[in-house]
């Protein structure tokens, strides 16, 4: 009992031939466009690497531009195969790469979905590494003379300006690390005797940011110090100023950016998904009924094509059959060892006993 | 006597028409690109217009997009001809709009060569213009609340980060304006007090600059008030710090990138010039070929093609003459009227 049966003209096996071919060349291209895309996401977690404490979200570019390279080589054989399936001298040497065409086939969907469920997993992890990453950054902003730290100062700059946030998850982050290098500082003051006296580590805390985390947007200029002091401003109040400076944590930016990088790839992949389904089910049919007319005696004739030539249930069990017996080729069988000395024994005893009776 | 003939086969021919058409085509995409550069620098200029004080000039962008689409369609139709060129049946119907066509391409590398120059030559322009709106958008930093204006703070904000630029010339023009608004000032201090009496104008001036003037890649957070008191800072002096605020003007920054523009597309243009003479030239000889064949109904016989049918002397004298004839049908001819009156 054949599954999803078509029945197949010459006509339309030509037509279903230079479809394929068309179809497989697109999905070359699409194939190429993934791997693009896998690329330009992994040069912009590249770009940030160093407020990123682990790289588990580069399996998403990492997978993507694997893909996309499988699948224009996949591809590009299956549009092979279409030139050939009208040739029947050329035709018979594709039957066996078929079959591994079909399972790479196969799993390149599988790991197309796996990526799309990936990007939406790791979105924890991707936090996780911010988080960690962003803290140690503001930890070691003020060691710009620091071998290996010098531009952290300068990267986190950049980076609130560029992503419009301040601090890891708000402003409040600097108030707690001392962000003023000790070269910079008067330890004869008395103002900063105080300060650094003041808390157990003995570090320069001042509730006051660095520059960069000012908002252009503001109609006042940029207030940076003293900020929960309401009197060292004029017509200044700590809880309701909003546009001073920016109120997003870069934590939060972040990753949001690349949440919405990864989404806006969505699409794409779920279209390459169908395309590979497409040309897989596709060459199946042209497969088989190309086969099947060239078994016929009027290979011009009509022919059918299926996708599988048994039921379901009945196809997994011959694959698992098939399986079995590959496997217990390599295998010594002391089942069948035993059984066969002990049948070549009864055979012996059989010989013997009738000359027995004989004599 | 012929300026520059060569002598044409079937195969010349062929190989010429096929050359051709694909030189066409280059130049298509060309002038697609052409189009594109000025919708970019149309772009790029309404972006700072607001430096600008709205004033800029956007007859380089306009040009260039009249250019561009004009190059389009020329060579659209130059290809074309090359593509019928080897049916008669085709090309006849051609035959008629060549030499029109070619006295439009003439004209047409007329305008390109006066594109390129104004590409060159506006450049001043563009100078005086940020000079003046430049000046203007400092003064107007602190007029946060006046329409029209609310938002020069925060465009100046962003150019300036932008561009790594502080001030017009540089960053001391921000001493010599109030770019604190009124309303954020408390004048019952003293301080304030002292600062509006000193000087005549009655503003609020003091030797600081906005935060977007600070440069990230300094190693120390960034000074931005009492930039020229010494004292005011551990461990600095104003007249050796160079790491601390941006040190180019934004004149300068934005006029090297407005510069940096147009000269690339004027180079662009010169380019375009000598592809367009190109074209031409091999249109001329493509079509002189053809109409030489000595046998019309026979595709393998041989022809001549020339760029001009005369020399060039002679070429010259003729649009000399016909031009002065041009004028003097316009005119009254004196001795003709006498015998008549």
């Amino acid at each position: 009992m054949v599954l999803l049966k078509i029945k197949f003209t010459q006509q339309r096996r030509v037509h279903l031939a230079q479809g394929l071919w068309l179809l497989s060349w697109m999905a070359v291209l699409w194939g190429g466009i993934i791997f693009c895309l896998g690329v330009y996401l992994k040069t912009e977690l590249l770009r940030r690497a160093e407020v990123m404490d682990n790289t588990a979200i580069h399996v998403v570019p990492n997978i993507l531009m694997m893909v996309g390279l499988a699948s224009i080589c996949t591809n590009w054989v299956a549009s092979r195969v279409c030139q050939d399936s009208m040739d029947p001298t050329r035709f018979p040497r594709w039957k066996v790469p078929l079959l591994a065409w079909f399972a790479v086939s196969a799993v390149l969907c599988f790991l197309l979905i796996a990526v799309v469920v990936l990007s939406y997993a790791l979105q924890g992890s991707l936090e996780d590494s911010l988080k960690v990453g962003l803290r140690n950054g503001i930890r070691f902003y003020k060691d710009t003379d620091v071998p290996g730290r010098c531009f952290q100062k300068e990267t986190i700059d950049r980076l609130q300006m560029e992503f419009r946030c301040c601090g890891n998850d708000n402003f409040k982050d600097w108030f707690e690390v001392q962000w003023v290098s000790n070269r910079y500082l008067d330890f004869t003051s008395k103002d900063v005797k105080d300060r650094i006296r003041s808390n157990v580590d003995g570090r320069y805390l001042l509730d006051g940011v660095p520059f960069s985390c000012c908002n252009p947007t503001s109609p006042r200029p940029c207030l940076r110090y003293h900020l929960t002091d309401n009197n060292a401003h004029f017509s200044y109040d700590y809880q309701s100023e909003e546009l001073n400076l920016y109120s997003r944590g870069c934590r939060q930016a972040l990753t949001n950016y690349y949440m919405e990088l990864m989404n806006a790839t969505g699409p794409g992949v779920v279209s390459v998904i169908f395309i590979q389904l497409s040309v897989l089910l596709s060459l199946r049919y042209l497969q088989t009924a190309v086969e099947t007319a060239m078994a016929l005696e009027d290979p011009e004739g009509d022919s059918e094509g299926y996708l599988l030539e048994k039921g379901v249930k009945e196809t997994i069990e011959d694959l698992k059959t098939n399986a079995l017996t590959i496997l217990k080729f390599g295998q010594v069988d002391p089942a069948a060892a035993e059984g066969s000395s002990e049948a070549a024994d009864v055979e012996k005893d059989e010989k013997d006993a009738p000359p027995a009776p004989a004599s | 006597m012929a300026f520059m003939p060569v002598k044409f086969n079937l195969q010349k021919r062929v190989k010429l028409a096929q050359g051709l058409w694909m030189i066409y085509w280059l130049s298509v995409i060309v002038g697609i690109l052409l189009f594109g550069l000025g919708i970019f620098f149309k772009i790029e200029l309404r972006k700072r217009s607001e430096m600008m004080d709205n004033n800029e000039s956007h007859l380089v962008p306009n040009l260039l997009i009249l250019v561009g689409s004009l190059a389009c369609g020329l060579n659209a139709f130059g290809g074309k001809v090359c593509h019928d060129s080897l049916d008669p049946i085709k090309y006849a119907k051609w035959k008629p709009m060549l030499k029109p066509f070619l006295l439009l391409c003439c004209g047409f590398n007329a305008l390109l060569l006066l594109t390129a120059l104004l590409c060159f030559l506006m450049q001043f322009a563009v100078y005086l213009t940020l000079a003046e709106g430049l000046k203007n958008s400092i003064k107007f930093y602190k007029d946060t609340d006046t329409p029209g204006r609310c938002f020069m703070k925060r465009t100046l904000d962003m150019t300036q980060i932008e561009f790594r630029c502080c001030g017009s010339n540089n960053f001391r023009d921000w001493f010599e304006v109030q770019w604190i608004s009124n309303r954020y000032l408390d004048m019952s201090n003293d301080l304030v007090k002292d600062r509006v009496l000193s000087n005549v104008e009655g503003k609020y001036l003091m030797d600081s600059v906005p935060f977007s003037c600070c440069n990230p890649g300094s190693p120390r957070p960034c000074i931005q008030h009492h930039l020229t008191n010494n004292s005011a800072h551990y461990d600095y002096d104003h007249r050796i710090e160079e790491l601390n605020i941006w040190t180019r003007g934004c004149r300068e920054a934005l006029f090297y990138y407005f510069s940096s523009i147009m000269n690339s597309i004027g180079v662009l243009i010169i380019g375009t010039i000598i592809l367009e003479s190109v074209d031409m030239a091999g249109l001329k000889y493509l079509t002189t070929a053809l109409e030489t064949m000595e046998d019309p109904e026979n595709p393998e016989c041989e022809s001549d093609g020339w760029l001009l049918e005369k020399g060039v002397k002679e070429t010259m004298g003729e649009l000399f003459n016909k031009m002065k004839t041009l004028g003097k049908t316009n005119q009254v001819v004196e001795g003709e009227d006498a015998p008549e009156g």
